[in-house]
C-alpha cells in the first residue's frame, strides 16, 4: 500500500472512531440524563431530580428518618420530602439542594442517598 | 498597611502592561535593552505580588479585622496553620496566589532562557505579562484583597469548618501551580508562533515547567480527592462533581501535550497539535480556575452570581481566539518535518495515547457542561450523573492503562515486529498468570472491566520491570558494570525515560486502586445502640460508648463541640479500635436561641479510617442530637442572656447527658479494597515525574560550556 | 493617604529598575547567535537520539538491520547540523571559538 493510502487509511480509521465516541456520548448523555425541576413542577407519576432551597423551620429528624420542605430557588410555594440515607455535612436551613426522588400522595419521597446539598458559596458577593 | 498592598497590586499592573508593551517593542524593533526591560518589569510584577501576598498573610496572622477579607475568612480562634492557609479559601485572596505564583514562574523562566531563545522571549514576556495583568486587573478593579471596612468587627467569621482539613488547605496551592505552571509553555508556543520559530526550541526550554506544573496538578487533584475520601461523609473519593473535572481535564490534556511534545523533538512531527494542545491545555487551566467560582453550571441564569464571570468568560474567549487566530495564520510554519515510518513505534502509539487522552477529556467536558448544553438544545436543563461517566470513562481508562505498557516496549522509528514478539512474551504471560490466578482465587470476574484492568496493570508493571532489566544487561555487556552500578547508571543517564517509566506504573497500581475500591467495596448504614454489633466483610463491629469532648476536638480545628463513638473491630485475631465523630461549630446566626446557637451551626464528619495495605475500613458516625432538642430549648429560655461561662457550663452539661446516655446513632461503615494503592500509586507517579524532570549532570556541564563561548562571541564583537 | 503615598514611591521604585537597561543602547540583536543556541541544542539532541537507538538496538527492540538504517538517518540528520552549524560559525566575526 503506498504511504498516500495509508495516511488516508489512517485518517479514515481515526475520524470513524471520533464519529462513534461521538455518537455514543449524544446516545448515552441524552438518554440517561435527569432533568432538574424545580419543586413547584413536580408531578406525580414520574422521577424527578429537584434543585431547591430548604424551607426554614422545616427540618425535622425522626430516627431514619429526615423531613423537610424544598421551595424554589426564586419563589414560596414548598413540597414536603420525606428522605432516608447520607446526609451531605453542609446541609442546613436556607441552603440549596438537591434530590431526586418521586412525588406520592403530596409528599416527595426521595430516593435513598440521593440528597445533595450545595456548598454555600463563598465565592459571590451575599 | 492595606493601602501599601493596594498600591502594590495597583502599580503592578501598570508594570505587567510595560512589560507586554516594552518586550513586543524591543522584538520588533530588536533592540535588546527593550527586551531587557521588559523582561526586568515581569521580575518587579513577582516581587510586587510577594510583597503583597506577604502583607496580606500578616494581617491574617494577627486576625486583623480591619482588612474585610479577614473578618470574612478567619476568627481569632482558627488554629494558625489555618489562619494561614485561610488566605486562599477566599476568592480575592485566591486570586492574589495565582498572580504571585505566575510572576514567580515567569520569573523563573524569563531568568532562565535570558540568554538564549532571543527571537520567542520577547513575546512570550508579553504573553505573561497579559495573563498577569489580567489577574492584577480583576483584584484592582472588583475583588481587592486589601478592601478594608469603616467598623471593624471585634471577630471574624472564621474558616468554613468543611475546610478544615490539611489536604484541602494545600490543595489550592498546588492545583494553582499546575495551573500557572501550565501557562509557560502557553506562552512561549504563542511566542514561537508569532516569531515564526516553530522548532523544537520553544518546547526544549519549557518542557521541565510542564512536567513540574503537572506534576502539581496531579498532586492537587489527589489531595482533593483524599479530602474527599476522609472528610466529607460518604466515603468516596471522585463523585464526577463539576468542580473535580475542571481540574481533571487541563491535567488530561497536559498529559497527551508531555508525550507528544516528545514526538515534535525527536522527529519534527505533530507541530500543529502540539502547539494546539497546549493552546487547550491553558484554555482549560483558565476554565478550571473560573468554573469553581462561577455558579455557571447551576444554570446559565444564574451565569452572573459571580462578579467575576463575565470577565473570565471575555479573557477565555480572547485566548481561543488569539491561539486558533495564531495557529491558523502560521500553518505554512507548522509543517511535519517527517513522515510516520511505521505504525508500530513510539510516534504512533504516542498519537493513539493523545487520541485516548483527549477523548477521555472531551468525553468529561460534554458531561460536565451538559446542563448547559441540554437546556440549549432542548430547553429543559438535565444532567448526568457518575454512573454515566463511569460507564464512559472505563473502557477509555482501560485502554490507556494498556497503552501506557506497550509504550515503553517500543522504539522510535520502527521496531522490527520479530523483536516485539520476543520482547512480548514476559508481560504478556504475567499478564496471563495474572488472569488465571484471580479468576481461580477470587471473586473478580464478577466485575468484568476490573478483571481487565488487573491484568492490565500486571502487564504494564512486567513492562516496566523488563525494560530495567533488560536496560541493565543492555549496559552491562557494553561497560561490563556491577548490577547495581548499571542500574543506576542506566537510569541516571537516560532520566527521562526512565522516570517517565515510573510514573507509567505509578499510573498502573493507582488504576489498580481505582477498580478495586469501585468495583469491590462493601458497605453498610446502620443504626446502633451502645454495645450493639454488626457485621461488615467478616468483620464484627461492636459500639462500645459514646463520646463528647468539648473545645478541643481530635482533628484539630478549633471546634467547640465534639461528639462520637468508640467502636470495636475485630476480625480473626485482628482488632482495632475506630473514632469517628462529628464537629459541631456555633453559628453566627444571631436569631438562634444562645445555646441552640451551638447546635445550628455548621457540622462535620470526622471520619475515621484504618488504613490497610489490602483493605481499609471506614468508618462515619451522625449522633442523633434530636434527643436533646427539648433540653437545648429549655436551657435557650432559661439561659438566654447568660454570660460566656454559664453557656460553657451549659452545654457541657449537656454533652455529658449524650455521653452517658445516647440515643441510636446512625453509621456508615465501608470497606474498600486495595484503596491505600491510589494514594501510593499516585506517590510512585510523583517520583517518577521528579526523576524525569531532574536536570542531568551533562546538561549542567553543556549550560556552562555554551555560556562561555556565548560570552567569548559578545566581547570580541564588542573589541 | 497612604495608598497615594505607597504608589508614588513603588512607581518611582519599579520605574528605575525597568529605565536602568534602557541606558544602553544599540545593542541590536544578533540573529546569528540565536540561531547557533538553537542549533546547539539540536546537535545535542540528535547526539542523545543516537545513543538512544544503539540501547534500543542492544536491548533487542531493534534488529541489526533495522538499527543501521535508523543509525544511518540520524547521523545523516546530524551531520547536517553540523555543517549548518559550520556555515554560522564561519560566518560570524569570533570565527568560532568551538575549535
Amino acid at each position: 500500500m503506498d504511504p498516500a493510502r495509508k495516511r488516508k487509511l489512517r485518517l479514515v480509521v481515526a475520524l470513524t472512531a471520533a464519529l462513534l465516541l461521538a455518537t455514543a456520548l449524544i446516545y448515552t448523555s441524552f438518554s440517561a440524563s435527569t432533568e432538574a425541576s424545580k419543586p413547584s413542577e413536580v408531578k406525580p407519576g414520574r422521577s424527578y431530580e429537584v434543585t431547591g432551597k430548604v424551607v426554614k423551620g422545616s427540618i425535622r429528624h425522626t430516627g431514619d428518618d429526615l423531613r423537610f420542605r424544598i421551595r424554589d430557588r426564586d419563589g414560596t410555594d414548598s413540597v414536603p420530602v420525606a428522605y432516608t440515607g447520607v446526609v451531605p455535612d453542609p446541609f442546613r436551613e436556607g441552603r440549596e439542594v438537591i434530590v431526586s426522588g418521586e412525588l406520592k400522595n403530596g409528599t416527595f419521597v426521595a430516593e435513598r442517598d440521593s440528597l445533595v446539598t450545595k456548598c454555600p458559596s463563598k465565592f459571590t458577593k451575599s | 498597611m492595606a493601602g501599601v498592598g493596594s498600591a502594590c497590586l495597583a502599580i503592578a499592573l501598570l508594570t505587567a502592561l510595560y512589560a507586554v508593551v516594552a518586550s513586543v517593542y524591543g522584538a520588533r524593533s530588536r533592540r535588546r535593552e527593550w527586551i531587557s526591560s521588559g523582561r526586568r518589569a515581569i521580575y518587579c510584577v513577582a516581587a510586587l505580588s510577594v510583597a503583597a501576598f506577604a502583607l496580606l498573610e500578616a494581617a491574617f496572622l494577627r486576625s486583623d479585622f480591619s482588612y474585610a477579607l479577614v473578618a470574612e475568612g478567619s476568627s481569632t480562634d482558627t488554629p494558625t496553620f489555618y489562619k494561614v492557609t485561610a488566605v486562599w479559601a477566599t476568592q480575592d485572596g485566591s486570586l492574589l496566589l495565582w498572580v504571585t505564583l505566575l510572576s514567580l514562574f515567569s520569573t523563573a523562566v524569563l531568568f532562565v532562557t535570558r540568554r538564549s531563545l532571543r527571537d520567542i522571549a520577547p513575546y512570550a514576556t508579553a504573553v505573561l505579562g497579559c495573563i498577569a495583568a489580567f489577574f492584577l486587573l480583576l483584584m484592582v478593579g472588583w475583588e481587592n484583597p486589601f478592601d478594608t471596612l469603616a467598623m471593624p468587627p471585634a471577630e471574624g467569621a472564621g474558616l468554613n469548618p468543611l475546610l478544615r482539613h490539611p489536604a484541602m488547605m494545600i490543595h489550592p496551592p498546588m492545583l494553582y501551580t499546575g495551573y500557572v505552571g501550565f501557562s509557560v509553555p502557553f506562552a512561549f508556543a504563542i511566542g514561537a508562533l508569532i516569531a515564526r520559530r516553530t522548532g523544537a526550541d520553544w518546547i526544549r526550554a519549557t518542557r521541565r515547567f510542564a512536567l513540574i506544573a503537572w506534576t502539581f496538578l496531579g498532586t492537587g487533584i489527589m489531595l482533593g480527592a483524599l479530602w474527599s475520601y476522609t472528610e466529607l461523609g460518604w466515603g468516596g473519593y471522585w463523585a464526577w462533581d463539576p468542580v473535580e473535572n475542571a481540574s481533571l481535564m487541563p491535567w488530561l490534556v497536559g498529559t497527551a501535550f508531555l508525550h507528544s511534545i516528545m514526538v515534535q523533538e525527536k522527529r519534527g512531527m505533530l507541530k500543529v497539535w502540539n502547539v494546539s494542545l497546549i493552546c487547550a491545555t491553558f484554555t482549560l487551566a483558565l476554565m478550571g480556575t473560573f468554573l469553581v467560582r462561577s455558579g455557571i453550571l447551576d444554570s446559565i441564569h444564574a451565569f452572573g452570581a459571580s462578579t467575576i464571570g463575565v470577565q473570565f468568560l471575555v479573557f477565555i474567549g480572547l485566548v481561543i481566539a488569539v491561539s486558533a487566530g495564531l495557529i491558523i495564520f502560521r500553518l505554512p510554519y507548522l509543517r511535519s518535518e517527517a513522515r510516520l515510518d511505521s505504525l508500530l513505534s513510539r510516534e504512533a502509539f504516542f498519537l493513539l495515547n493523545n487520541l485516548v487522552l483527549v477523548g477521555l477529556c472531551l468525553v468529561i467536558l460534554w458531561g460536565t457542561f451538559f446542563p448547559l448544553i441540554s437546556e440549549a438544545i432542548s430547553g429543559t436543563e438535565a444532567s448526568v450523573g457518575p454512573p454515566w461517566f463511569n460507564r464512559l470513562v472505563t473502557p477509555l481508562a482501560l485502554v490507556l492503562v494498556l497503552l501506557t505498557g506497550i509504550g515503553p516496549v517500543l522504539a522510535w522509528r520502527r521496531v522490527t515486529p520479530a523483536s516485539l514478539r520476543r520482547i512480548l512474551v514476559v508481560p504478556l504471560t504475567a499478564m496471563a498468570v495474572a488472569l488465571l490466578a484471580l479468576l481461580a482465587f477470587t471473586d473478580a470476574a464478577e466485575s468484568p472491566a476490573s478483571l481487565a484492568m488487573f491484568c492490565f496493570v500486571a502487564f504494564v508493571l512486567a513492562v516496566v520491570s523488563q525494560e530495567l532489566w533488560r536496560g541493565t544487561m543492555a549496559r552491562r555487556t557494553m561497560t561490563g558494570e556491577s548490577w547495581p552500578r548499571a542500574l543506576a547508571r542506566l537510569t541516571g543517564r537516560n532520566r527521562r525515560r526512565y522516570g517517565g517509566y515510573l510514573v507509567h506504573a505509578g499510573i498502573a497500581v493507582l488504576f489498580l486502586g481505582v477498580a478495586a475500591s469501585s468495583a469491590f467495596l462493601d458497605q453498610r448504614d446502620v443504626r446502633l445502640s451502645p454495645g450493639d454489633s454488626f457485621k461488615l466483610n467478616g468483620y464484627d463491629v461492636t459500639y462500645r460508648e459514646a463520646t463528647a469532648k468539648l473545645g478541643g476536638d481530635s482533628a484539630g480545628t478549633g471546634a467547640p463541640i465534639s461528639f462520637g463513638a468508640v467502636l470495636d473491630v475485630r476480625k480473626g485475631g485482628k482488632h482495632f479500635v475506630l473514632r469517628p465523630s462529628r464537629n459541631y461549630y456555633a453559628s453566627p446566626d444571631p436569631s438562634l436561641g444562645t445555646i441552640s446557637r451551638f447546635f445550628e451551626g455548621e457540622a462535620t464528619s470526622e471520619v475515621d479510617v484504618r488504613w490497610g495495605l489490602t483493605r481499609d475500613f471506614w468508618l462515619a458516625v451522625r449522633p442523633d442530637i434530636g434527643s436533646l432538642e427539648g433540653p437545648i430549648r429549655e436551657a435557650d429560655a432559661k439561659f438566654a442572656d447568660s454570660p460566656g461561662d454559664v453557656q460553657a457550663l451549659i452545654v457541657a452539661a449537656l454533652a455529658e447527658r449524650y455521653r452517658s446516655n445516647p440515643p441510636p446513632a446512625a453509621f456508615r461503615a465501608i470497606a474498600s479494597p486495595l484503596v491505600v494503592w491510589i494514594w501510593i500509586g499516585g506517590g510512585i507517579a510523583v517520583l517518577g515525574a521528579l526523576v524525569a524532570a531532574w536536570p542531568s549532570p551533562e546538561a549542567r556541564l553543556r549550560r556552562v560550556r555554551s555560556l562561555y563561548s556565548a560570552r567569548v562571541g559578545q566581547e570580541l564583537s564588542r573589541a | 493617604m497612604e495608598y497615594a503615598l505607597a504608589l508614588l514611591v513603588l512607581a518611582a521604585l519599579v520605574a528605575i529598575v525597568l529605565w536602568l537597561p534602557l541606558r544602553r543602547r544599540g545593542e541590536e540583536e544578533r540573529h546569528d547567535e540565536t540561531l547557533l543556541a538553537e542549533l546547539s541544542a539540536a546537535k545535542e539532541a540528535k547526539y542523545r537520539e543516537i545513543r538512544d537507538a544503539e540501547l534500543d538496538h542492544r536491548m533487542g527492540k531493534l534488529s541489526r538491520e533495522d538499527w543501521r538504517s535508523v543509525d544511518r538517518d540520524l547521523r545523516a540528520e546530524a551531520i547536517e547540523i553540523l555543517r549548518r552549524l559550520d556555515r554560522i560559525e564561519g560566518r560570524s566575526p569570533e570565527g568560532g571559538m568551538d575549535r
